[in-house]
């Protein structure tokens, strides 16, 4: 399928760009040649029916189909400014996590201290200094408006958190280790409304600092947080364009269709 | 709305609520067919029916504006739905005030008979009935554009309120010679430049209506653009 896709008119810098990306479940071609820019400092949503291929596009980004075998990569998928390709063989995906880092749709606060789930990230890149670890998750903490709430607390387990400040430690714990691009898969669906407006809250803030991407299933969700938007259907690309000309005027019919509820 | 929502309920609240605008919009066509009429016949029972018939459209504009809001909060709707409840509450505006503008001239036709004017006066109503019938023709086809949510048909509208201009100018001219001849007439020719004004914008509440029309098929404001430029969008 020939994608619409729609640049704005004032373009953003580019942080990444996919290629003709597609990508095998063994056999299964689930994503079909996927063009589209990544720009930086953006929220970009990805929007579609289940089965449409989101998830799998957001998970390329930080190679975690690497960890299945019968998984296959084709294009590509280029991160700037330094232009390396993030699916090709030669680059270290421990390398790829570091830089680009996911926050699940489950919290999945490891079983140690809150402290030390921030911290987590750092330590596995070997840093040791004490004062450096404290600043750092004192600031990842702030970043996902956390610290407040746990700042006299910081040796309790994560597990004891409410659901919505798990899900912002994990925020933070993605934040520590100062990425490029955060991915967020479907971030709020096990959150209840006001713990959903903190995280979009959140999202419209470090935006400033890293790049999102960001898988959804509530279209209004996607209204809010983002300022690009992708709607995927089968794998395919079926438009790219601003999220207020995505709403308001389509460009496909089949876009359309699925953000009015007209999708059957 | 030809595609079907998942929602059968949201289907039936968009078509409930387009029907209503039709009813409303049904109601000041004939509100406007006849304030003319009372003023050609000089009947002051028409008139009052007229005036009479306002309430009901004030009453139903706020209706309709109450389901747009219930609609817009319960059903946050998005792209052609938005836009047409965005059209509506702007169309249903415009209704209103072609309303009042029918309402405008029953009063001149009651002012005229309560000092006796007819009687006495020969005075130009029956161009000002030309007028109104263009102006009423450009209002039902306005309509019918929006029952079949035709961008073509409310071009069509937009292109042919330039006649109903002309003709107003023509009557101006016609009345300041009417006052000229015999200034005996000048305050009842006022009260007609009044009337054909009003008719004259009932006009171009027709083109604001065509436009909005517009805007819900294509997606594209074209208030105050270029003619050329609103071919273009409907091409």
């Amino acid at each position: 399928m020939v994608s619409t896709v729609t640049l704005p008119k004032n373009v953003p810098e580019l942080k990444a760009q996919a290629r003709e990306l597609d990508f095998y479940y063994g056999a299964y071609k689930a994503l079909k040649s996927i063009s589209m820019p990544i720009y930086a400092n953006k929220v970009t949503a990805l929007i579609g029916p289940s089965g449409c291929g989101k998830s799998t596009f957001l998970r390329c980004f930080n190679r975690m189909h690497d960890l299945y075998p019968g998984h296959r990569y084709d294009g590509s998928i280029q991160l700037l400014p330094d232009e390396i390709d993030i699916l090709s063989p030669e680059v270290d995906p421990i390398e790829v996590r570091m830089r680009i880092s996911m926050v699940f749709q489950k919290p999945n606060p490891f079983p140690k201290s809150i402290y030390e789930n921030v911290a987590y990230g750092l330590r596995v890149r070997g840093e040791r200094r004490r004062s450096f670890l404290d600043d750092k998750v004192e600031e990842a903490l702030r970043g996902a408006a956390l610290w407040n709430e746990v700042k006299d607390r910081l040796d309790e387990l994560a597990v004891n958190l409410s659901g919505g400040q798990q899900q912002r430690l994990c925020i933070a714990r993605a934040l520590a280790t100062d990425p490029e691009m955060i991915l967020f898969d479907e971030p709020t669906s096990a959150l209840d409304p006001i713990a959903t407006g903190s995280i979009e809250e959140l999202v419209s803030e470090i935006k400033r600092k890293v790049t999102v991407l960001i898988v959804t299933h509530n279209m209004q969700q996607a209204a809010r947080v983002s300022d690009f938007v992708a709607y995927m259907y089968l794998g395919d690309l079926v438009e790219f364009g601003e999220t207020k000309e995505i709403f308001m005027k389509p460009k496909r019919k089949e876009t359309e269709d699925y953000i009015t509820g007209r999708f059957g | 709305m030809t595609d079907k929502h998942l929602s059968t309920q949201f289907d039936a609240e968009l078509s409930g609520i387009c029907s209503r605008v039709l009813e409303m919009g049904g109601l000041v066509e004939s509100q406007v067919a006849k304030a003319v009429l009372s003023l050609t016949q000089f009947d002051g029972d028409i008139a009052t029916q007229v005036l009479r018939d306002e309430e009901r459209v004030n009453r139903l504009e706020v209706e309709i504006d109450g389901d747009l809001s219930g609609i817009i909060a319960l059903r946050q709707p998005t792209a052609r739905d938005l836009r047409l409840l965005i059209a509506i509450s702007r169309i249903i505006a415009n209704l209103e005030r072609v309303g009042d503008e029918a309402a405008r001239t029953a009063r001149v036709v009651q002012r005229l008979l309560a000092i006796g004017l007819p009687t006495r006066l020969r005075l130009p109503v029956h161009d000002l009935q030309f007028e109104s019938d263009l102006a009423t023709e450009q209002l039902r086809k306005a309509l019918d554009s929006f029952a079949r949510l035709d961008p073509v048909a409310a071009l069509e509208v937009i292109k042919h309120d330039q006649q109903v201009d002309q003709e107003f100018d023509g009557l101006m001219r016609k009345l300041i010679t009417y006052m000229m001849e015999d200034p005996r007439t000048i305050s009842s020719c006022i009260d007609l430049v009044f009337v054909a004004k009003a008719v004259e914008r009932v006009g171009d509440h027709a083109k604001n209506l065509a436009e909005a029309i517009i805007y819900i098929v294509k997606g594209t404001d074209v208030r105050h653009t270029p003619m050329s430029a609103v071919e273009d969008v409907i091409r």
